[in-house]
């Protein structure tokens, strides 16, 4: 796996600790109450794992969430966290980022939260490309409010609130968040360990706006719906800069370009190796990793990419409108420049 | 041979087609007039299309102007002076001018067709209509245009000159001097220069004209205003508002971010901020109302000076994000340019509607300070105080100012920052229990909570819109706890009262019966008012409120003392309900939403006939 520039990395200016910190260190007093056997606990631990790692101080780490069960995430962590409203969380992660360089933010939201009520602070915030971090839990479903389908869950969805199946079709999380032309865009999933830690510490280590879509299971709600994705047959298809896209039992599936310029899936057997489309992450364009998230198909998940389909190097917003500004360092001399620029040009005097 | 004659005080309304320049020209003879030392207020109309049908009534922009040679607290309600570039002009405002009033119009757009288009069957210039009027229909633009000549502009261009025109020649009925103006055009223009050079010599040529013609009979003085002596400018509501915030920032050594959506009328003060980068103001031009309030928010849970700026439909989306901001009590700044409403209602004009909004307009029980600023200048310091509460508190404040406000101008003796107080943001930098932890819910004497930012070694917390346990900050479930935080947030908002000076009641002659009390921008009408009716040998007191919650302490006795109370408000009586509320006092409502400001004669006559009522009852 690859990381961006390193002269650009997202936690430059983040101070480093001069102690090495562990797990412990990002555990907070506060009692976890996730239902048992809920995927956000998987996320927590590999979190808490993955920080000490990072190098930086722990009191330079903010985690700002919405509302759901996921957005519960930053009382479990013993860093500064706000536990928002519902969708505002990367509004409000926007101006802790613009005026702080020196802190990693993370954001914490589902599928509910970032794609519905908080769609247009998602776009926004990835457009701008301010520089943090976004977990975006996907389990489906709206499992704090008891069981309502989301803007995720498959069409045709029976639940409390569509009795009859829902009739809306679902956003591809990946597709939107490409639409924005983030810059880092990827997906993980919450029972795969090693994966996680790696795309998330890529996506903290991209200096920009970073999403990672995490699939993570419901067992009350939604259990099972990402089972046909799991295991030695499923349909994860693992990305790797550089390498070609295969994927299945014995790497026996690949990635194919079709006539009509979209991707598709081939038995690499039949097509030969030479023909499986390499991945890559920089490609200036979002779309080719466009075409990629379109490999998910979001009715039955049958096949997803997971890992990392963009990474790319743009300046950051905040770091452009950090950069307009000249300030002084003296006190005394910024009131005087105060007291000058309210006293404008055309003063008259009594 | 024109003679001068010595006046208190003048009206002037300069009204034109929206493209034809006349916020401009009204600008610049605010600036004429404030060098000549006068007191001046300003009122600038202009409709919400930004370039309206051209000729019609509906695309008229006017800017109206009072200066006198005594302390004034209007913009004035009828014009003396109307200068009127097209028929629409005339047709949009005569009916303000009082008969005897002095009308300039410009000659050159009283063609038949522009006439036909407001409905004027013959030229009210020529057909004796106006009889009742001093009328001096002069060919402006052909002037303008003639005196530009030989710099070789293009014909829209040099006519574009009849602005400048106008206001050279009023400059030079009033007196005024006309030297600023010419290094403002040098300034403005400095890289066009024809254009600069047209500008210049229109304005110099109109004040010739009126040097020789003797068209003009009279010519007006209006002798210097006295005021405190100090160094003084021009100032909007909303310059000085964001001034204010600025102030406020610097002296608390905070960072002023501003997160804001445009929207009328306070997209100048993100203008405002956005043009002091040099001074580090970050501004953020979010993608929503909401989105603007939580990334200030954002900001003050970092450390900084979260400030947002709207107007009445974008208060009402941030409300949740400001409920959220009572639960965290965090400093932040919510500034609300009222506007006439509801739903977009009438944008460019100004009303106090948002009162119980700012009062009231949460979920839950949401208590914060509001503020508001009574004049443009006053801005500056209503700001200050906000941002000083804000921090002082840890607590959201709404900041009400009006389209009124915001867009209107008036002289303003520039504070001395140095000894304006001093905010200290006293940001926790240790533990706080004697157990060797943090509490950041642990609270001072005035209630204050802990503020620790993040980057703070071992002060590490999380804050949330879940209730809190008192002192922890914990999230609590527990009854008896969520009653106590609810009932401990208003105690810290009621106890804002300690630094919330008493209101101060103006009855010159101690006998007054009867006591007007006002909030906001009716500041102006109200103690204009009161001042012709006092001048009518009659007693009258007023007392004006900055605070609306909390209210002074003495109010309910201030209110008690009087046998009849009038609350003059642009809303259907708000405050008043609020005060009958609080205090069980059978206050008056007084209330006019016309989408400007209350006319001081017409409250001056009301209060007239109310105090005669009230003596006449003994």
């Amino acid at each position: 796996m690859t990381t961006t520039d390193p002269a650009a990395q997202g936690l430059a200016g983040v101070p480093l600790s001069l102690t090495p910190l562990n797990r412990k260190d990002f555990t907070s007093d506060q009692e976890v109450r996730w239902c048992p056997g809920c995927g956000d606990y998987a996320v927590l631990a590999t979190f808490q794992g993955l920080m000490p790692t990072l190098g930086i101080k722990r009191e330079n780490t903010v985690i700002v969430s919405g509302i759901g069960c996921s957005s519960r995430f930053p009382y479990y962590v013993d860093s500064y966290g706000m536990h928002s409203i519902h969708g505002r969380a990367p509004a409000i992660a926007t101006g802790v980022a613009m005026t702080r360089p020196d802190l990693a933010v993370w954001v914490v939201t589902g599928d509910g939260d970032a794609l519905s009520i908080g769609g247009n602070h998602l776009i926004h915030a990835l457009r701008r490309n301010v520089n943090i971090t976004i977990m975006l839990f996907n389990n489906r479903i709206y499992g704090l409010t008891k069981g309502q389908y989301s803007p995720t869950s498959e069409q045709g969805k029976v639940t409390k609130s569509t009795p009859a199946g829902s009739v809306d079709r679902p956003f591809n999380p990946l597709s939107l968040a490409l639409g924005a032309e983030a810059t880092f865009v990827a997906r993980t999933v919450d029972s795969h360990r090693a994966h996680l830690t790696e795309v998330l510490t890529a996506a903290i280590s991209h200096r920009g706006a970073a999403i990672v879509e995490i699939y993570q299971n419901c067992p009350i709600f939604n259990d099972g719906a990402f089972d046909t994705l799991k295991g030695a047959d499923g349909g994860l298809i693992p990305l790797r800069h550089g390498e070609p896209i295969t994927f299945g039992p014995d790497n026996s599936r690949g990635v194919v370009r079709n006539a009509d310029g979209t991707l598709g899936i081939a038995e690499v057997a039949e097509v030969g190796l030479a023909n499986v489309v390499v991945h890559d992450a920089h490609a200036d364009d979002p779309g080719f990793a466009f075409a990629l998230s379109r490999l998910t198909d979001t009715a039955g998940l049958a096949t997803s990419p997971i890992g990392i389909l963009r990474d790319v190097d743009r300046p950051t917003y905040d770091d452009l409108a950090r950069a307009q500004l000249t300030v002084h360092a003296d006190a005394d001399e910024r009131l005087a420049q105060l007291q000058g620029m309210i006293a404008g040009a055309d003063t008259w005097t009594v | 041979m024109t003679e001068v004659t010595t006046v208190d005080h003048v009206v002037i309304r300069f009204a034109g087609d929206s493209g034809d320049g006349m916020q401009l020209t009204g600008d610049r003879f605010t600036h004429d007039t404030a060098v000549a030392g006068n007191d001046f207020s300003t009122l600038p109309n202009f409709p919400a299309e930004i370039r309206a049908p051209a000729g019609t009534v509906a695309g008229v922009s006017s800017f109206q102007l009072h200066f006198a040679d005594f302390d004034i607290r209007t913009p004035g309600d009828r014009p003396d002076v109307l200068v009127a570039m097209n028929p629409a002009a005339l047709k949009a405002n005569l009916a303000d001018l009082p008969r005897g009033g002095l009308i300039i119009a410009d000659t050159a757009d009283f063609t038949p067709r522009n006439l036909a288009k407001v409905g004027y069957a013959s030229d009210p210039l020529t057909d004796g209509s106006l009889s009742d009027y001093q009328v001096h229909a002069l060919d402006l633009s052909g002037q303008a245009t003639a005196a530009v000549a030989a710099l070789g502009l293009g014909r829209k261009e040099a006519g574009r000159t009849k602005n400048m025109y106008a206001l050279g020649l009023l400059d030079w009925l009033y007196h005024r001097p006309i030297e600023s103006t010419i290094e403002f055009l040098e300034r403005k223009f400095a890289k066009v220069p024809e254009i600069r050079d047209a500008n210049i010599a229109a304005l110099k040529a109109g004040h010739a004209f009126g040097e020789t013609t003797e068209v003009f009979a009279n010519r007006y003085k209006v002798a210097p205003a006295p005021a405190p002596s100090g160094t003084y400018r021009q100032i909007s509501g909303n310059r000085a508002l964001s001034y204010g915030l600025m102030a406020g920032a610097a002296k608390a050594g905070l960072q002023l971010f501003l997160g804001a959506y445009p929207i009328t009328p306070a997209s100048d003060i993100l203008h405002h901020l956005a043009a002091a980068k040099e001074a580090g103001v970050l501004t953020f031009q979010a993608e929503d109302e909401i989105a603007a309030v939580g990334a200030a928010l954002g900001a003050s849970f970092a450390g900084r000076l979260g400030v947002t700026a709207t107007s009445g439909p974008g208060l009402a989306l941030k409300m949740e994000t400001i409920g959220l901001a009572v639960m965290l009590e965090l400093p932040l700044v919510i500034c609300d340019i009222q506007r006439a409403g509801p739903a977009t209602g009438m944008p460019t004009k100004t009303e106090q509607a948002d009162l119980t909004q700012a009062l009231f307009g949460r979920h839950g029980e949401a208590p914060l300070p509001v503020i508001a600023a009574q004049s443009p200048g006053d801005c500056f310091a209503a700001a200050f105080e906000a941002v000083k509460i804000a921090i002082d508190y840890r607590t959201p404040v709404i900041l009400l100012s009006d389209g009124y406000l915001a867009n209107g101008a008036e002289p303003w003796q520039v504070p001395d920052l140095s000894v304006l107080p001093a905010i200290d943001p006293a940001f926790a930098t240790e533990l706080n229990r004697p157990d060797g932890e943090f509490w950041p819910y642990l609270r001072d004497e005035k209630l204050a909570r802990a503020w620790a930012i993040p980057g703070t070694e071992g002060l590490e917390h999380r804050i949330g819109g879940i209730e809190k346990a008192d002192g922890t900050g914990a999230v609590s479930y527990d009854p008896a706890n969520h009653e106590f935080m609810v009932n401990l947030r208003q105690q810290k908002v009621d106890g804002i009262q300690a630094v919330v000076p008493p209101v101060q009641v103006d009855d010159p002659s101690g006998r007054a019966k009867v006591l007007v009390l006002g909030w906001g921008s009716t500041y102006g009408p109200i103690s204009a008012a009161a001042r012709r009716v006092r001048g009518s040998g009659r007693d009258v007191a007023t007392a004006h409120l900055r605070h609306l919650n909390p209210l002074p302490a003495n109010l309910g006795d201030v209110l008690r003392s009087y046998e009849r109370v009038i609350v003059p408000e642009m809303n259907l009586g708000q405050l008043s309900m609020v005060l009958r509320a609080k205090y069980l006092v059978d206050v008056y409502p007084y209330t006019r939403v016309r989408g400007l400001p209350i006319s001081l004669s017409e409250l001056a006559a009301d209060l007239t006939e109310i105090i005669d009522y009230q003596e006449g009852l003994e």
